[in-house]
């Protein structure tokens, strides 16, 4: 039933998205957490945030970790190939009506009708990420990494791959000098506790 | 030797190819086109445009495309494995990593950092679809298309799948 529920879910996410990569995050959202809660809202930004400093394609990335998560191996095996195979296949086989298709500018009438639903799901998704943070950081931290983030991504105009690369970076030798230092304050502690 | 060419063409493109799949359109182009030849610069604008009209990631849809006209289905099969494989590799070791250590501080410091991060790159895009929408379809019918969608969504909680299969088929009537 998962392997088939993975593979539905995935079928949709690929089929649905028109216009590249980005098209399917929000589908992606609304299949693995919202429908099927394979993951979490926090897991998803997880693999969102950390599968954006990998390369390659995002969309193949999420289902992989998904996949793999649900089911292994074969699990991961089932996501890709659900979210990639059947539209290869049309492409291969039906050259000639995509071609048709490609020109008469039904495609492109659909690609631009589905531009502001897709743009809603990622501003829902936006505020989702900005309210959690707001929530279960501190504020200032909060605001500081927003402010970082869109210096950099906006002003700068970085990719944000790399972006995300230096702040994980930033978050892991700060929390563990921060970890060490803690230890040595309790050892300290302790000392002097016992003298 | 020409499925070894494959692999090793897409290996590299999508490796290279930062930022997901856009960012590695012109690396696929270098590889095909430029270096081994398989195919002319308009017979690859004609793949990508082919592939542009379809659903699906991009960098799959070329891979898989390309290493069939090269190759057959040997071909795809090997171009589609260089594509995804490398970083589906690289995700489930994050996996594993997430998994062991996701008490540890430094696990929890990263995933409250990515939030902020996430929530601006959604915004972004968000920014752009919205915009790329205005320039291509107007202000009224990007107007009505978002505030439809918005409710449907947010109030009335209709399966995204729907709404989307409701503005293709309105985009392909209405605004193709």
């Amino acid at each position: 039933m998962d392997y088939w529920n993975l593979f539905i879910g995935f079928f949709r996410i690929g089929i649905l998205g028109f216009g590249g990569g980005p098209t399917m995050i929000p589908l992606v959202h609304a299949e693995c957490v919202k429908k099927y809660g394979w993951i979490s809202d926090d897991e998803f930004s997880d693999v969102l945030g950390m599968g954006n400093a990998l390369p390659g394609p995002i969309a193949t990335k999420m289902a992989s970790y998904i996949g793999y998560k649900v089911k292994g191996i074969v699990g991961a095996t089932i996501a890709i190939i659900a979210i990639v195979v059947p539209v290869l296949l049309m492409m291969i086989l039906l050259l000639g009506f995509i071609y048709k298709l490609k020109d008469n500018g039904i495609v492109g009438g659909m690609t631009e009708g589905i531009r502001p639903v897709i743009g809603v799901m990622m501003a829902v998704l936006a505020y989702e990420f900005l309210k959690k943070s707001w929530i279960s950081w501190t504020k200032r931290r909060t605001v500081l990494w927003l402010l970082i983030s869109i210096g950099a991504l906006v002003g700068l105009g970085l990719n944000p791959g790399i972006v995300i690369g230096a702040a994980l970076a930033y978050a892991f030798i700060e929390s563990t000098s921060m970890t060490r230092k803690s230890k040595r304050e309790n050892a300290n502690s302790d000392r002097s506790s016992a003298e | 030797m020409k499925l070894l060419e494959l692999l090793w063409a897409f290996f590299v493109s999508n490796i290279l190819g930062y930022g997901g799949g856009p960012p590695i359109i012109p690396l696929i182009q270098a590889e095909v086109v430029d270096h081994y030849h398989w195919m002319t610069l308009e017979q690859f604008a004609d793949v990508l445009a082919l592939a542009n009209a379809l659903p699906s990631p991009i960098a799959t849809k070329l891979g898989g495309y390309i290493g069939y006209q090269v190759s057959g289905v040997a071909g795809a099969i090997v171009a589609l494995v260089a594509t995804i494989v490398p970083t589906a590799i690289g995700m489930i070791i994050l996996f594993k990593f997430l998994h062991l250590f996701k008490t540890s501080p430094q696990v929890v410091a990263m995933t409250q950092i990515v939030r902020p991060i996430v929530a601006v790159l959604m915004g972004i895009l968000a920014y752009q679809f919205f915009n790329s929408a205005y320039h291509s379809s107007g202000i009224v019918q990007t107007g009505i298309i978002t505030a439809v969608s918005l409710i449907a969504l947010e109030k009335l909680k209709i399966h995204p799948a729907i709404i989307i299969i409701l503005a293709l088929a309105y985009g392909a009537f209405v605004l193709g």
